[in-house]
């Protein structure tokens, strides 16, 4: 009961994305029996914390019309960055942790400032600084893989946040800490003047500007949002994966782009919601980890996340054609 | 008549290469609706973006309730009292109505936004304007009309003593006008003193109680609505001085063969039974305001935009023309207003601009024939005198005048033989447009025949063989050069719309 009255207050979109989680959850429950267990369950929400917190980023600079393509790289760099300091500078692990956050925030206001200050295209300011990211990555790493502390050892305490061995049985509780940032970003994003700017940038920037809206200073902001989760996402990255590889993480922004296009927010700005776009990396990781217990391998995944990404901008594109 | 609230006085702007503003007067008295007149261009938006800071004033004074005052921003002239209600309606479509009304000083409760005070402050404001309005509607969802009523609200609501309406009228239906009037009265009770900026000589006429005119950056004067005619008005408005010769007559015989017929053509609001004719080597000059439909009938016309109906013959045939592309098939060229936007791919060069139209022409086997390309151009290069170091230039190192004859040469090479000048000399300096000028007389003399649309008064009097005016979607006249005057074409253009 109580299920369906949270269900019924769900916006249209939200609702068809969660009517589309419960069908492929069935059917890949019914055409693989190995799907449907525990571990299973496990490993879809260890690869979904880290794409879910970079999605709920990358959704305001989305609002807001534009995009950032430098949280994949990102992600890797600031991992390394940290687990460097851990393993490399012998630091305490909290500090590898926060210099992840604030490694992400800095590239958040970089990205912000190249868009809303000089004016640069959100696509190639951000594409440059995913470079400078993946250089950055390898310059620090010497080119070699970090492992930041195991499980086992005093330091892995930070790997606790996502998942907690309890005689042998595994407790994924990173979903709570996802859950409970799902809920303040979605506070953020509809009663808060950071939210309410973001999403007036993204319906109209001149009128925004006219009103008397700081709009540099908010358009700034919304990308500085994305960095900061991205450092967050580097930290859950490393709490649910042995080894960083510098050069990984390109493609993984695409993932949390994905996430939210599905989700209903509009890649021309101006429209979406935080528990949306948590909806729809749902989605995308079910596919992932999902579809090679069907029999279909990575490059059927690709093709397959592709054509629900056209899907999802075409229910856009014909909406905005009736009105 | 109340005591005066505003005071602009010898306001000067200038940007790069337009006197915008040449020492321009301005008083506005309290509970008064003064009507701000001119045509395209004549700097009556320029003026008042300065009174409301969005342009800096390079000299002159504004004095607003006894003080002198220079705003910096649009938030400065508002919290002073000081409100535009813009031409362009500036919504946020994604928030709801209260959200915008409140856009930039929301009621907070803590750090959250007060949603809900925001939504009772606007019920709250509807009903004081006697507005139906839900506040908590998305604005998107709401007819234009209505959205016009949130933006006066939102001005209302600023406590504003100066109420500036920029066209507001312009994509009104006459009920929701008659509403908005019903409102500007209310206003005038309480002593808001409105500026309104409008073409609709009926609704000056209606509303206001002063008119004062501008004419190409300057102040001509002002007259009391009720102790003037419309024609004291029009007079005013174009009462300049035309120093380049205007046509006086036409070369082109009266028996010569009609090249274009176009009948009964309808697209949308702003093309309403649109019906002429185009004669063999005849420059069809259209003449009217801002927003008067003439670019779009061209464009639906050419097929660019999608046509209710309508039908067009060329020499004597009935076509039809659906796309672009028909339209070139058929013989017609459209030189765009927005030469930047449509017109030319200034990152290539001369010779390929020119043969863009035609790639087909100068193609050997897979490849272009880059010799045969030059050649052309070189051809064309020459026959215009477009000033430009080679044809392998690239067109963003052109001047404006010389970028313009790109164009016309690509279209000249696809034998189009109606071609439609949209705004043939906007941005280009005085030399060049002589040239364009003479080129377009060269054409005609040629025995192409040519639409030309131009918001320049003395361009339509220079060039037109004869004149189509227009008004909000419909034509209101034709006149030969032998009769037109500025008067005249003003007249037809300004015509009240029963």
């Amino acid at each position: 009961m109580a299920n369906k009255k949270a269900l019924s207050k769900l916006k249209g979109r939200e609702a068809i994305v969660v009517g589309i989680i419960l069908v492929m959850v069935v059917v890949f429950s019914l055409l693989s029996p190995t799907f449907r267990t525990y571990t299973t369950f496990v490993s879809l929400l260890d690869s979904s914390y880290y794409v879910a917190l970079m999605a709920i980023g990358v959704t305001f600079p989305l609002i807001t019309g534009g995009v950032d393509l430098s949280i994949g790289t990102g992600l890797i760099s600031y991992a390394l960055f940290g687990g460097y300091l851990i393993v490399h500078q012998e630091m305490p692990v909290a500090v590898g942790l926060i210099a992840c956050v604030i490694m992400g925030t800095i590239f958040g206001v970089l990205n912000g400032f190249l868009v809303a200050v000089m004016e640069l295209p959100p696509f190639l300011a951000t594409l440059c600084t995913c470079m400078i990211n993946r250089g950055i990555g390898s310059l620090l790493s010497g080119g070699f893989g970090i492992s930041w502390p195991s499980a086992l050892s005093s330091d892995g305490w930070f790997r606790s946040i996502f998942r907690i061995n309890s005689n042998g049985k595994i407790l994924p509780v990173g979903i709570i800490l996802i859950l409970v940032l799902v809920l303040v970003m979605n506070f953020v994003l509809k009663h808060t003047k950071v939210g309410r700017y973001t999403i007036a940038i993204g319906s109209n920037k001149e009128a925004t500007r006219l009103a008397g809206v700081n709009v540099k200073f908010y358009h700034i902001f919304a990308y500085t949002i994305c960095g900061f989760f991205a450092g967050l996402a580097a930290i859950a990255y490393s709490g649910t994966y042995v080894t960083i590889y510098p050069g990984s993480g390109a493609g993984f922004e695409m993932d949390a782009i994905g996430g939210a296009i599905v989700g209903g927010v509009s890649a021309s700005g101006g429209v979406g919601s935080i528990i949306g776009t948590f909806l729809g990396v749902i989605v995308i990781c079910l596919m992932k980890v999902g579809l090679p217990f069907i029999g279909l391998q990575a490059n059927w995944q690709q093709i397959i996340t592709g054509l629900i990404l056209i899907g999802a901008v075409l229910i856009d594109v014909v909406k905005k054609r009736k009105v | 008549m109340g005591d005066v609230i505003l005071t602009m006085k010898g306001i000067d702007k200038s940007f790069p290469g337009v006197h915008a503003l040449d020492h321009v007067d301005l008083e506005v008295r309290k509970g008064e609706v003064l009507a701000l007149m001119g045509e395209n261009g004549a700097g009556k938006s320029t003026l008042m973006k300065v009174l409301t800071g969005i342009y800096k004033k390079d000299s002159g004074t504004i004095t607003y309730e006894g003080k002198e005052v220079e705003f910096k921003n649009t938030r400065e002239a508002q919290d002073a009292g000081i409100v535009i209600v813009h031409q362009e309606l500036n919504m946020l479509g994604h928030l709801t109505v209260a959200q915008n009304l409140f856009i930039g000083r929301e009621f907070k409760n803590g750090i959250k936004i007060d949603d809900k005070k925001m939504n009772e402050e606007a019920k709250k404001l509807f009903d004081r304007l006697n507005v139906d309005i839900d506040p908590t509607e998305t604005m998107s969802k709401l007819t234009v009309g209505k959205q016009q009523m949130c933006e006066i609200a939102k001005a209302v609501s600023f406590d504003a003593k100066v109420i500036i309406f920029d066209e507001p009228s312009a994509a009104l239906t006459e009920a929701e006008i008659e509403e908005m009037f019903k409102i500007i009265r209310d206003l005038k009770k309480k002593d808001i003193a409105m500026v309104y900026i409008s073409h609709r000589m009926d609704e000056i006429k209606v509303i206001t109680d002063r008119v004062t005119v501008m004419r190409d950056g300057t102040y001509v004067g002002t007259l009391i609505t009720n102790e003037c005619t419309k024609e004291d008005i029009i007079n005013m408005m174009v009462g300049r001085v035309i120093y380049e010769d205007p046509k006086t007559v036409s070369a082109v015989p009266k028996d010569a063969p009609v090249v274009l017929k176009v009948e009964h053509l309808n697209a949308g609001k702003m093309v309403q039974d649109v019906s002429f004719e185009l004669r063999k080597g005849e420059i069809l000059g259209f003449s009217g305001l801002m927003g008067a439909g003439r670019t779009e009938t061209a464009r639906a016309l050419f097929g660019a935009d999608p046509k209710e109906s309508g039908d067009i013959y060329i020499n004597g045939q009935k076509v039809t023309i659906n796309s672009p592309e028909d339209a070139v098939k058929a013989g017609i060229g459209y030189l765009s207003e927005d030469r930047k936007r449509y017109g030319i791919v200034v990152q290539k060069t001369v010779a390929e601009n020119t043969t863009m139209a035609t790639m087909h022409k100068f193609m050997k086997g897979l490849f272009i024939d880059k010799k045969k390309e030059e050649e052309v151009a070189q051809e064309y290069v020459d026959a215009l005198a477009t000033k430009t170091p080679g044809v392998d230039q690239l067109v963003v190192n052109l001047s404006g005048g010389n970028q313009q004859k790109v164009v016309i040469a690509k279209w000249l090479t696809r034998d189009c033989e109606i071609l439609i000048f949209d705004e043939p000399t906007r941005g280009i300096d005085v030399g060049a447009k002589n040239e364009i000028y003479k080129l377009m007389n060269k054409l005609a003399s040629e025995g192409k025949s040519i639409i030309m649309i131009s918001s320049e008064m003395t361009e339509i009097l220079r060039m037109s063989d004869r004149i189509v005016v227009m008004c909000e979607g419909k034509k209101t006249g034709e006149i030969g050069i032998e009769e037109a005057t500025q008067e005249n074409i003003m007249n037809l253009a300004t015509r009240e719309i029963n």
